[in-house]
């Protein structure tokens, strides 16, 4: 192989023009990390929302929540962005995918919206989980003090079962994380597209991957870090 | 933080007498703070008539038909899937059954028009497992359903929670979590914690059978000064000398029928069933 190693490439200037590869790539971070926030608060809340769905005793709430998970977990994440971001538009009405085809930033919205949805049917289906893991007589006990079944779930159920997904959860922020790379396909400048452009601006493929996957690991590594702070934050006495 | 500031939630005019249950009468006011509020003025504090219930094809409870008087304790017994369980959680609504009535305080649990969080906010109800909100302390466990149900203030809450459980013996624990008591411990916060609601009946589920015997003594003593101060009691338990001691009838069940429904001094000296005698021989024996 006869290859020009050149580790000082992040310091040159790159032809973009503002700036050198390294301002680049962490540009391309920080809409990473921005990118990941936002779809989290989706995820979590509908997550909860279609997870609490599926516990419910009415039927029709728990086939509302099945369809939901089934449809999102279903379909895999790189059709899914381009049925938002290609296809969406179109099937709208005329002067709505307009305004969508105009939006500013619209990969940025699009990966949100879309990485949103689909971690959340991952995270519903964790609530589930937890919520069953609890004994049958802890929403028994809310339910016979006269809490309402949606103060049982706030106060009593739902505190428990996100103590119990907790570390699955974590797993879960790490894929959304690492998921928002799907999103360069939509030309969202993420880390992954950034570190792409790189390679093709200066030819130096091996420092341009290695930056970008040492720079993952850490993202990485101080998200498990603060979910173990977390973990021991909100530990039960006594358990 | 003092008892005093608590002002009651509503005055109850009758002064209770002391019932059956108390010979000699015992120390009144010791865990019942406030009387609790009774609307219906005649007729039981539970009624249950033709009960029925089927979890599929399979028949639980079978045409039961009993009551409670205001005051009375009353024991359940009976073998393991006898419905005993099921039954008590019937009187509640934590379970559904098909056929039959159930009243509380004249109130009709199945009745779809029923405001149910309010009427199980006045039925108090301790499980086998304790079920205490394991992520919250004590002072909470004690204080959660006053002030999301009852809408008390924090400071009322958490003073009539602390005054129960000094009542109960645990002043001391309040700060702690459940995971952190015994068993005996946490299910003498239980009662407490369903004491703070004032309610009009209290229902044990099975409150000693997942207990370690040296523990079973020191709850079993919260309940008996309960029923001596005149609550109504629905107890399922295999305590009969719990039964012998308070109990004012003794239903028997075996099942999904109530087999035997008798004053305590006929249902241990001459029970009529041939079911009950067996189940009498049997765990008396020992």
């Amino acid at each position: 192989m006869n290859y020009n190693w050149n580790w000082g490439i992040f310091f040159e200037a790159s032809p973009e023009g503002n700036g050198t590869y390294a301002d680049m790539l962490l540009s391309g971070l920080m809409w990473t990390i921005v990118t990941a926030l936002c779809a989290w608060v989706i995820a979590f809340a509908v997550g909860s929302v279609i997870g609490v769905l599926r516990t419910l005793p009415g039927r029709g709430a728990q086939m509302v929540g099945n369809a939901y998970v089934e449809l999102f977990r279903n379909i895999p994440l790189l059709v899914q962005m381009f049925l938002w971001y290609f296809v969406l538009p179109e099937v709208l009405p005329e002067s709505w995918g307009t305004w969508l085809k105009q939006l500013p930033n619209a990969p940025f919205y699009t990966a949100v919206v879309c990485l949103g949805f689909f971690t959340a049917s991952r995270v519903a289906e964790q609530v589930r989980a937890g919520i069953q893991a609890l004994p049958r007589g802890q929403r028994m006990a809310g339910t016979a003090l006269g809490l309402t079944t949606a103060q049982t779930y706030r106060y009593v159920l739902l505190p428990n079962a996100y103590r119990i997904i907790l570390p699955p959860l974590t797993s879960e922020f790490l894929n959304n994380l690492k998921n928002t790379s799907v999103a360069l396909t939509i030309g969202l400048l993420e880390l992954t597209a950034r570190a792409r452009a790189m390679q093709e601006f200066s030819f130096q493929v091996f420092e341009a991957f290695t930056a970008a996957t040492v720079i993952y690991i850490i993202i990485n590594l101080i998200v498990v870090t603060v979910a173990g702070v977390i973990e021991r934050r909100v530990a039960v006495p006594g358990r | 933080m003092t008892s005093s500031a608590m002002p009651p939630v509503s005055p109850v005019s009758e002064p209770q007498a002391a019932t059956d249950a108390a010979p000699g009468t015992g120390p009144v006011g010791t865990l019942l703070t406030e009387r609790p509020p009774v609307t219906a003025t005649t007729g039981p504090m539970i009624a249950i008539d033709d009960v029925s219930k089927w979890y599929g094809d399979f028949q639980v409870l079978t045409n039961c038909t009993t009551s409670v008087t205001k005051g009375e304790v009353v024991v359940v017994c009976g073998p393991s899937g006898s419905g005993k369980s099921t039954l008590i959680k019937c009187v509640n609504a934590l379970e559904p059954f098909q056929k039959g009535q159930i009243t509380v305080d004249g109130t009709r649990v199945a009745d779809k028009k029923t405001n149910l969080p309010k009427l199980r906010s006045r039925v108090g109800m301790v499980f086998q497992h304790f079920e205490l909100f394991p992520h919250l302390s004590i002072t909470d466990n004690l204080s959660l359903a006053q002030r999301k149900v009852l809408g008390r203030p924090k400071a009322e809450a958490e003073a009539k929670g602390l005054a129960l459980l000094e009542r109960v013996g645990l002043k001391a624990h309040a700060h702690k979590f459940p995971g952190q008591l015994s068993g005996g411990q946490q299910q003498r916060v239980a009662i407490a914690r369903a004491l703070a609601m004032n309610p009009i009946v209290m229902l044990f589920d099975e409150p000693t059978s997942a207990l370690d015997p040296e523990m079973v003594g020191e709850v079993l003593d919260v309940m008996v000064e309960l029923a001596r101060e005149g609550m109504t009691m629905m107890v399922v338990t295999h305590e009969m000398g719990f039964a012998r001691k308070v109990a004012n009838r003794v239903i028997f069940m075996d099942k999904g029928e109530i087999v035997e429904d008798a004053q305590k001094e006929e249902f241990f000296g001459s029970p009529r069933s041939e079911r009950a005698q067996t189940f009498l021989s049997r765990i008396l024996s020992h």
